[in-house]
């Protein structure tokens, strides 16, 4: 075993006897709260803060435009661009789900779908909001791209059961989103 | 109406009596003072930690308008129907100010209920004794905490002296000719309360918290001791009041640049009163237990410290009794160092001459500033320094402070000497 030699700082006498690190130290802290105090925090624009510090003020001031690209919120059932339902009921996402929110009741393909050729669609299909831990894992596996995480993070049940989404919900919540699923199409 | 005045003058005659009353006041008032600066000091620490570290801070807290059910429930914004009901229209300016000042919602008051709401929830929560403490100690200890800071303020003084028809009224609660030598006495009997605490606890964390505040209060306690004694050699009294009438006379002891006796001699004093300044400042620092010298409950280490095993109001006395003794610490360094009760530039005698209760009132309006500016000062500190390691504390206590302050004190007493 080797030893290894940290080189420590040497400090020069103004340093060990600390005083100007002192006066230092309180003048970069006392600006930071003159330039609170005084409404003008840097970086308050990025947040649209009140500037009193570079906070966003939650119920005034909303992550909603600001959110990145790649934010996960709640997870949610999307419609094809042709109408059809995407999910086919196979369950992968119920499976993958690490936290076991997702339950899907497989059942037939209703009669007046555009598309009849896959064998399934849900019949019911919830996620318990409440054991959801948005890691994205059923949109990763889905082979239909038709579970997607919204940017949505506002979600305030009352009561357990309402913590719990229903098919129409999700469905209302994803829409619809654009590029064709191949797969199921007459040209295949 | 007649034997009334009758009776309060007979009684205001006899000499116990006069002295117990006004004593009586005094004391309310003191005991008032300090407990509304704990409250408001707790304010202060969440305030300017939050406007230091680019937050707001706890601004929310306010007098709810929706407890007023004339004007709406929260959700109807009573701001609305306050302005429809006097007629303002909303682009109005007076509606915009409104709005910015949040009163839309509540009346926010700057957050300033927030510590009354943070006490309420203290009182509220469950109270849990675990089962293997050392029960008398354990209820003991945080009485000892909060106790010794409350007593320690009486030798204080917060103004001068009254001249009534009965008699002089000396505006400190008691006017002892010991009154340094009383703090430190009385605030040294708080380790009892840390050290009883840490060890009745009888867990690990706890106890290495009480040991360590027991080395640490004792340690600074000398180095405080010996930083005012050059103070003491230039005043010449150890009488609280009669210092602060000096420097009310002479000019602060910071600040000499009013009253007689200016000399080379008060700038050469400067030299061994800066140093004795920032020696004692750091000690009351190490004895309240502040930040950077918060070894005896630092998280990282020892969980909560001595206070791991409280909660509820116990907790809550243990909190109060540090703010506390950081409003105490305030008003010593405030008294010694910075002139007390004195208004300054010699306004003192002036106001006095023109009327006493008018020139008490300032003086105190005058020390509660300056109480309000140290705290604020405190806070300032606690964050913007990182905490010292325990061996970097005893070092600086008894390698450095020791050694600087016996230095000091034949510093002053060669000034005194050889210039003048």
């Amino acid at each position: 075993m080797s030893y290894i030699h940290i080189k420590r700082p040497k400090f020069s006498i103004l340093d060990k006897i600390y005083v100007v690190e002192l006066v230092k130290g309180l003048a970069l802290t006392f600006k930071h709260l003159a330039l609170s105090v005084c409404h003008k925090s840097r970086g308050r624009d990025d947040f649209n803060s009140h500037g009193i510090g570079v906070c966003m003020e939650f119920p005034e001031t909303r992550w909603d435009e600001r959110l990145p690209e790649y934010y996960r919120g709640a997870p949610t059932l999307v419609h094809g661009e042709d109408g059809r339902e995407r999910c086919v009921s196979c369950q992968l996402c119920e499976f993958i789900c690490p936290a076991r929110a997702i339950r899907v009741v497989p059942g037939a393909v209703s009669p007046d779908s555009t598309c009849q050729k896959q064998e399934k669609a849900p019949a019911e299909f919830e996620i318990d909001m409440l054991r959801c831990i948005y890691c994205g894992m059923c949109q990763e596996v889905c082979p239909e791209q038709a579970i997607f995480l919204s940017k949505e993070y506002l979600i305030t049940p009352t009561d357990r059961s309402q913590a719990v989404r229903n098919k129409e919900t999700l469905y209302r919540l994803g829409g619809t989103r654009k590029g064709l699923v191949n797969k199921w199409n007459e040209h295949k | 109406m007649e034997t009334i005045i009758k009776w309060w003058d007979e009684l205001m005659s006899n000499e116990i009596w006069f002295y117990s009353l006004t004593t009586v006041a005094k004391l309310v008032l003191m005991f008032a003072v300090i407990l509304a600066f704990v409250v408001i000091s707790v304010w202060i620490e969440r305030r300017v930690a939050g406007w230091i570290q680019d937050r707001p801070g706890p601004n929310r807290a306010g007098l709810p308008l929706f407890l007023l059910k004339r004007f709406g429930s929260k959700q109807q914004q009573p701001l609305k129907s306050w302005l429809q009901f006097f007629g303002v229209p909303e682009t109005c300016w007076i509606a915009k100010l409104c709005k910015w000042l949040r009163f839309d919602r509540e009346i926010p008051l700057l957050g300033l209920i927030q510590p009354c709401l943070d006490g309420g929830k203290l009182f509220l929560k469950q109270e849990t004794t675990p089962d293997y403490v050392r029960r008398l100690y354990f209820i003991a200890a945080p009485m000892l905490v909060l106790g010794p800071p409350l007593v320690a303020a009486a030798v204080v003084p917060f103004s001068s002296h009254v001249d009534t028809c009965y008699g002089a009224i000396q505006m400190c609660v008691a006017n002892l000719n010991i009154g340094p030598l009383w703090i430190f006495a009385i605030s040294g009997l708080s380790v009892y309360g840390l050290t009883l605490a840490g060890w009745s606890s009888n867990s690990k964390f706890p106890f290495i918290g009480g040991l360590r505040a027991t080395a640490q209060l004792i340690s600074y306690e000398v180095a405080m001791g010996l930083a005012i004694i050059p103070l003491l050699m230039i005043f010449g009294t150890l009488n609280l009041q009669d210092i602060v009438q000096y420097q009310a006379d002479n000019g602060w002891t910071l600040l000499p640049v009013w009253g007689e006796g200016l000399g080379i001699e008060r700038w050469l004093l400067m030299l061994p009163l800066l140093i004795s300044f920032v020696v004692f400042v750091t000690c009351v620092f190490a004895e309240a237990n502040r930040t950077p010298f918060d070894m005896a409950e630092c998280e990282t280490d020892l969980v909560g410290g001595y206070h791991t095993e409280y909660s509820s109001m116990k907790f809550a006395s243990f909190f109060m009794g540090e703010y506390a003794a950081m409003v105490i610490g305030s008003a010593v360094v405030v008294t010694l160092f910075l002139g007390g009760w004195s208004v300054g530039f010699g306004a003192d005698a002036a106001l006095a001459a023109y009327c006493d209760w008018l020139a008490v009132l300032c003086q105190f309006i005058a020390f509660l500033v300056k109480l309000l500016a140290f705290i604020f000062f405190f806070v300032w500190v606690r964050w913007t320094l990182p905490r010292f390691r325990w061996d970097q504390v005893m070092k600086l206590g008894w390698l450095v402070f020791l050694e600087v302050t016996v230095a000091n004190i034949f510093l002053t007493a060669a000034i005194l000497y050889f210039v003048k």
